[in-house]
Formats: C-alpha cells, sequence, structure tokens
C-alpha cells in the first residue's frame, strides 16, 4: 500500500495514464455526442426529449460512482494513514458534486415535459439530493480547518457515514413505489436491458467519456495539490530558514 | 494487533453497524416512503374519505372519456381498478395502458377526484420502428410496465 504512498512515485504513474485518459475522453465524446445528438433515433414515447437521458443517467452513475471511489479512498486514508488516497478522495468531491448537480438538473428538465412536473419528493430524487448535499458537506468540512490534518479527517469519516446512501439510492424504485422509473440499464435483474441498442451506443459512450474525464481531472487535480503542498513547504522552510 | 489493524476493524465494525441501523430504520419507516398507493394498496389499507393521497398505476384501455375540462379515466393495477376524474391540463405522456400518479382525494362512491396527475414513465426506450415492428409481430407487451403492477 505504501509503494503508492509516495507522491513522487504517484506523479510518474499519473502523468503516464494523463496522456491515454485525454485520448479516451476526447474520442468517447465525440463519438458520444455524435450519436446522442445526431445518428441515435428518437423515443417512439419521449419523442427527442430521451437525449436527455444520455447526459442525465451517465451524470447520475458519475454520482454514485464517485462518491463510492472517494468513500474508499477515504477509508484508506483513515486506516494507513495514506496522503495520496486523501488527495484522491478530497479531488474527487467536486466532480461528483458537478455531476449529482448535472444529474438532478437535467432531470429536472426531463420532468416538466414528461411526467408534468420539474421535481416531486419520491425516494429516488430526495435520496440523490441528499447526496449532492453530501458532497457540498465533505466539501464545506474539509477546508472548516486551519489544520488540514483534521479537516480531511472529519470529512473522510462523513464520506464513510454517507456512503450508506448510495444502496438506497440505487435500489429506491425498487423498495418502494416511485415516480422515476426503475433502471433501464439492470443485466441481474429480471428486466435485463430495456434500451434499443441504437440507444446504448450513446449512453455508454457517454459513460465512457465521463468516466475518462473523471479519471484525467482527478489526476491533474492531485498534481496540482501535490505542487501546492510542495510550495507550502519551500515557503515553510524559507521563513524558518 | 498493530495500530493500522485496529483502526480497519475499527472502520469495519462501524460500517457494519452503521449499515445495520440504516436497514432497521429504514424497514421501520417503510410505506411512508412510497410516492404513491397502486388500486391493490388502496384495497388492503383503506384511506379515509376526504385525505389526501396519491394514486399510482395505468390508465386503463378504453377508460378515458372527455367532457369538457373533465377528464374521467380508470386507474388499475391489473388486479384492482379505481375511477378518477380530474380537472386540468393531462401531461404530453398521459395515454392510454400509460403509467399515471394522480394525487387528489376520495370522494362518495369511490370516486378519486384528482387536483393533479403526473404522467410515469416506464424504463423501456426504443425508436418508433422498433416499437412499430414489435407491435406486428405480436411481441408487444401491453401494459407491461413491471412497476405500475401490483405491489409484493
Amino acid at each position: 500500500m505504501h509503494r503508492y504512498a509516495n507522491p513522487t512515485r504517484f506523479l510518474r504513474i499519473a502523468n503516464a495514464i494523463l496522456p491515454w485518459s485525454t485520448a479516451i475522453m476526447v474520442i468517447a465524446f465525440g463519438v458520444g455526442l455524435a450519436y446522442a445528438l445526431v445518428v441515435s433515433p428518437p423515443d417512439y414515447q419521449q419523442g427527442e426529449t430521451v437525449r436527455i437521458m444520455y447526459v442525465h443517467v451517465p451524470s447520475a452513475w458519475m454520482g454514485l460512482f464517485v462518491y463510492t471511489a472517494m468513500a474508499i479512498a477515504s477509508a484508506v486514508a483513515l486506516i494507513w494513514r495514506h496522503p495520496v488516497a486523501d488527495l484522491a478522495a478530497q479531488c474527487s468531491a467536486p466532480v461528483g458534486a458537478a455531476f449529482t448537480f448535472i444529474c438532478l438538473v437535467t432531470g429536472s428538465l426531463w420532468g416538466k415535459p414528461m411526467w408534468g412536473a420539474w421535481w416531486v419528493w419520491d425516494a429516488r430524487l430526495t435520496s440523490m439530493l441528499i447526496l449532492l448535499f453530501l458532497y457540498l458537506g465533505y466539501m464545506a468540512l474539509a477546508n472548516a480547518f486551519d489544520d488540514r490534518q483534521r479537516g480531511s479527517k472529519a470529512a473522510a469519516v462523513l464520506a464513510l457515514v454517507g456512503w450508506v446512501n448510495i444502496p438506497i439510492i440505487k435500489f429506491s424504485v425498487d423498495w418502494w413505489n416511485t415516480l422515476h422509473q426503475p433502471a433501464s440499464v439492470n443485466p441481474m435483474g429480471q428486466s435485463g436491458i430495456a434500451i434499443d441498442g441504437s440507444m446504448l451506443i450513446p449512453l455508454f459512450a457517454m459513460a465512457i467519456a465521463f468516466k475518462a474525464y473523471y479519471v484525467t481531472t482527478l489526476l491533474l487535480g492531485m498534481r496540482r495539490e501535490i505542487a501546492a503542498a510542495k510550495v507550502r513547504a519551500m515557503r515553510m522552510a524559507a521563513v524558518h530558514g | 494487533m498493530t495500530r493500522k489493524k485496529r483502526r480497519l476493524y475499527f472502520i469495519a465494525l462501524g460500517m457494519l453497524a452503521l449499515g445495520a441501523a440504516t436497514a432497521l430504520v429504514l424497514s421501520a419507516i417503510g410505506d411512508s416512503l412510497l410516492y404513491f398507493y397502486s388500486p391493490t394498496d388502496l384495497e388492503e389499507r383503506p384511506v379515509a374519505e376526504g385525505q389526501r393521497f396519491r394514486l399510482g398505476g395505468l390508465v386503463e384501455e378504453g377508460s378515458v372519456e372527455k367532457d369538457g375540462e373533465t377528464v374521467r379515466f380508470v386507474v388499475t393495477d391489473l388486479i384492482h381498478t379505481v375511477p378518477v376524474a380530474f380537472t386540468g391540463i393531462l401531461p404530453d405522456l398521459f395515454r392510454e395502458g400509460q403509467g399515471v400518479v394522480t394525487e387528489g382525494r376520495l370522494s362518495g362512491a369511490g370516486l378519486f377526484v384528482a387536483d393533479s396527475v403526473l404522467a410515469k414513465h416506464d424504463e423501456t426506450y426504443m425508436p418508433k420502428e422498433v416499437a412499430d415492428s414489435l407491435k406486428d409481430s405480436g411481441y408487444w407487451k401491453e401494459g407491461a410496465a413491471p412497476d405500475a403492477g401490483p405491489a409484493q
């Protein structure tokens, strides 16, 4: 575990991954947007409004995925006092919050014409809103202390506690009656995949693009934070030297 | 035991306890998290006349009657049915055989008087040509929205 706690080693790995994740992101965004906006057909019920799904659903997946990554990184940081894991958790939070926000906004834009309401307080929408507040709370708590260590420790505990919300979001549509439809891509459920193949291409291409975007921004953010820590250390050395 | 091991066990136990507590809380509040009642739910746990609640299910085929501004239709979960009256503008996706969630009160004679109707979309996405060819080949499942079925 501590092999990767060394920032220099981490930077070497990050710099090797970055060109690849950037290339995958650009290609997947190109394919995904072309299919989402032009090539894929309108839906038999929703018409052109279905195109909102190609942003909404991958954003929702990102909201859950990034939070889970953040919780795992927080656990590693707490248990093994792993500074790079702590950086990974802190740099993930804004990305996850942004995607959760995009998910809520696009869902609202879809809900008005399709359901007839911008917002309803059903179990899926409410638990997703709580996820956004968890991200915001995490970021606020991480920066609430003058002592960075204390802030990141408190925030890591919040990230772990908040993780109980993730299965609630995922299964809310199965456990309770909700206005939100159940999962369309659910290989383990009885319904399987309820989306036509021509609509799955843009959906998965966008999901890959979003994941690659996360990897790219995460590595860039961590690189920035490591540089900032070096600057702080050099300033301290200059003051005390 | 090293301090790392102790922290690991502490966090693992904490997460387990938290998970168990959440599961207990969720199973205790259970039904109050339901966004709507299905007609079968209503049959099993009657709601007092005049009390507001939401009723959800499929719009029964051939049941929609327009009378000026007022629309009458029947909400079904394929087991029980409830007649609904609504005055106002319906959402675009409102159609026979599709899911709806209505909010209002039961009046006498078992009629549900709704003051809002939301369309409930199911999880199926396909182009119009595919839907047409499914209908032609007889593989179309009418009213198959699994979520609008009876609560298990």
